[in-house]
């Protein structure tokens, strides 16, 4: 009885935590539909009548919208490979093969996950600058080949590796299998889950993030949608339309949620296995 | 004749050993070359580089030119957007962790009990976590705007005087603090839960039998067992919090005051926003650097005295079976 009564209040109590964190969600979907006049009603409408669809095309058309899409896509795409791709074969080093050394040098790679990252990105800007990639998406993208905070990802997919049974690697070495065989074609198709897991956080990293853009793109050929969208807020918040601003968000916010509702629980499983053991 | 014998077939082994090693130690530097690389030319260059220009000044086009500890003593001594650029970070941080910490657990102890629609309900926690900073920004702003946002609307329908938030001194700071709940309880939220499904159940039952309340059994129980959890995501959260920027640099940067990012009145000029300015607006590269290492400094030595301070509070306990 007691236990029921208290499932009762947990419940209530995620209806009201959940309507408080669902309501900014509605609100940015129904300001995008709102024709600009019904922005400034007071209480508002929360439902717009007429829904104007026609708002999203409007925005999605008073910026290069597609060009900052094509850029997104491009620099995710081939950063969250890459990333993905160096950091499965440093995490198959730090969890599969026995050196002297190795957790020392692993103690690092924990550390640098707690370094600011102020103190790295003057220098690396200017490197950038000194070979002329500032201006170009290069710095989003190269960095990214070399494990660039790829700590996190080294570290979770350490933790992935650690679980697959010694004994499948010590029977293929024994049949003659060289240590890049164990991995291509053992250890790396057993993580396939892990993997995408990663892959997948990554993505959603490059596709949001703002600093690097900001630091390193100049024209706006070039801008991602992330930028672009902050040039887009520079220029309309004067004229106050928000209801063009809240669809670009809406077009910009969709592919990230789609991608984590798709691959919901192995990214749970991912960000929860960070804490333990952290 | 005996003593060779045994010698012999050790030596061996011991040599065998030691090659097989030099050959795993090759193997796994290459494994771990692009790490390494990466740690070569992106952080420890960069670190030893600042270091260096901290004591430089340097103006992006000319080379950097030593002038020993001026720029630490200008910062400390002249610049009073440095101790503002502080204060606002350490206000945010002051709010933020506390009231992060609280609001994640009460959220996974939510989630951990067993009603219905608790995947959807963890989802719509952590959504907010992947939406991309830059829409829940512009999303906040909307929300935030004084005359017309939501905030306020739901102010009055409670009967409560409507706030000035991003455009007030007083509320800027409350503002983003709300955004940075919301976009930001989702990652301690998870980690929190996955903390108390490692709770063993056995301990509640032993509390059942002896008649503890759900008040008593949180509070000697769950909570101890999570301040390991509790420890990593609060050492973790700081870290974020003292590099607090994208989105004061994008919410607070209103054509009410010339669209420069850090008002009204100085009232959201995180350290951050001031170090970024220094660096890619002024390209003041060496007193950039200077505030780079200083930042770094302050969470060294608040990371190093929160560990030192787990030893009184962090409960490792022993599972025994």
């Amino acid at each position: 009885m007691q236990k029921r009564s208290r499932r009762i209040v947990a419940h209530i109590s995620l209806m009201i935590v959940g309507l408080a964190f669902a309501l900014p969600f509605f609100w940015l979907i129904t300001s995008s539909l709102k024709a600009k006049g019904q922005l400034f009603m007071m209480p508002p409408r929360w439902i717009p009548d007429p829904i104007m669809w026609s708002n999203y095309p409007q925005a999605l058309t008073y910026i290069p919208f597609f060009t900052y899409l094509r850029n997104t896509i491009v620099v995710a795409l081939f950063s969250a490979t890459a990333n993905t791709a160096a950091c499965s074969l440093v995490a198959y080093g730090f969890a599969r093969i026995r050196w002297p050394g190795r957790n020392a040098v692993f103690v690092v790679v924990i550390a640098i996950m707690m370094l600011p990252y102020a103190v790295r990105i003057i220098p690396e800007y200017v490197l950038f600058s000194k070979l002329r990639l500032v201006g170009g998406l290069g710095p989003l993208m190269w960095p990214f080949a070399l494990c660039w905070g790829g700590e996190y990802l080294i570290f979770l997919l350490r933790q992935f590796f650690l679980t697959i049974p010694m004994e499948l690697s010590d029977s293929a070495r024994i049949d003659g299998c060289s240590e890049f065989g164990i991995c291509f074609r053992i250890v790396l198709p057993l993580s396939k889950p892990a993997l995408a897991t990663v892959w997948i956080m990554e993505f959603i990293w490059h596709w949001n993030n703002f600093l690097r853009p900001l630091i390193y793109l100049n024209d706006q050929r070039d801008y991602t949608l992330a930028l672009g969208l902050y040039g887009f807020l520079a220029q309309r918040q004067l004229e106050a339309e928000w209801h063009l601003l809240m669809a670009a968000a809406v077009v910009t916010t969709l592919p990230v949620i789609v991608l984590f509702l798709v691959a919901q629980r192995a990214f749970i499983q991912g960000i929860s296995m960070t804490g333990i053991k952290g | 004749m005996s003593k060779t014998f045994s010698l012999l077939p050790h030596r061996l082994s011991h040599r065998r050993v030691g090659k097989t090693t030099v050959r795993n130690m090759l193997t796994a530097l290459v494994f771990i070359s692009p790490w390494l690389a990466g740690f070569l030319i992106f952080t420890l260059y960069p670190a030893v580089a600042s270091a260096y220009w901290s004591f430089c000044q340097y103006a992006a086009m000319r080379p950097p030119k030593w002038i020993g500890l001026s720029n630490y003593t200008y910062l400390v001594t002249k610049d009073h957007l440095f101790y503002t650029a502080l204060g606002n970070t350490l206000y945010y941080a002051a709010f933020f962790i506390p009231l992060s910490t609280i609001l994640a657990i009460g959220l996974a102890v939510l989630l951990n009990t067993r009603v219905r629609g608790i995947s959807f309900y963890r989802a719509l926690f952590y959504v907010p976590s992947i939406v991309p900073l830059i829409c829940s920004a512009i999303l906040w702003m909307w929300i935030l705007n004084p005359q017309y946002g939501l905030a306020n609307a739901v102010l009055r329908w409670v009967g409560l005087r409507p706030l000035g938030w991003l455009s007030s001194p007083t509320w800027s700071k409350p503002g983003l603090l709300l955004l940075g709940l919301w976009a930001g309880v989702g990652n301690p939220m998870l980690i929190y839960l996955a903390g108390l499904l490692n709770i063993p159940q056995a301990l509640y039952e032993a509390a059942d039998m002896d008649g503890a309340s759900g008040l008593r059994k949180f509070w000697h129980i769950t909570l101890p067992l999570l301040t390991p959890v509790m420890f990593f995501n609060i050492v973790t959260i700081f870290i974020a919090t003292f590099q607090y920027f994208t989105e004061a640099y994008v919410m607070t940067a209103s054509p009410q005051w010339g669209g420069v990012p850090g008002g009204p009145m100085d009232s959201t000029t995180f350290y951050m926003l001031v170090l970024y300015n220094n660096a890619f607006k002024y390209f003041k590269l060496g007193y950039a650097s200077a505030m780079a290492w200083i930042l770094l400094v302050v969470v060294l030595v608040l990371t190093l005295l929160l560990f030192r301070s787990s030893r009184t509070w962090v409960h490792y306990a022993e599972m025994e079976a």
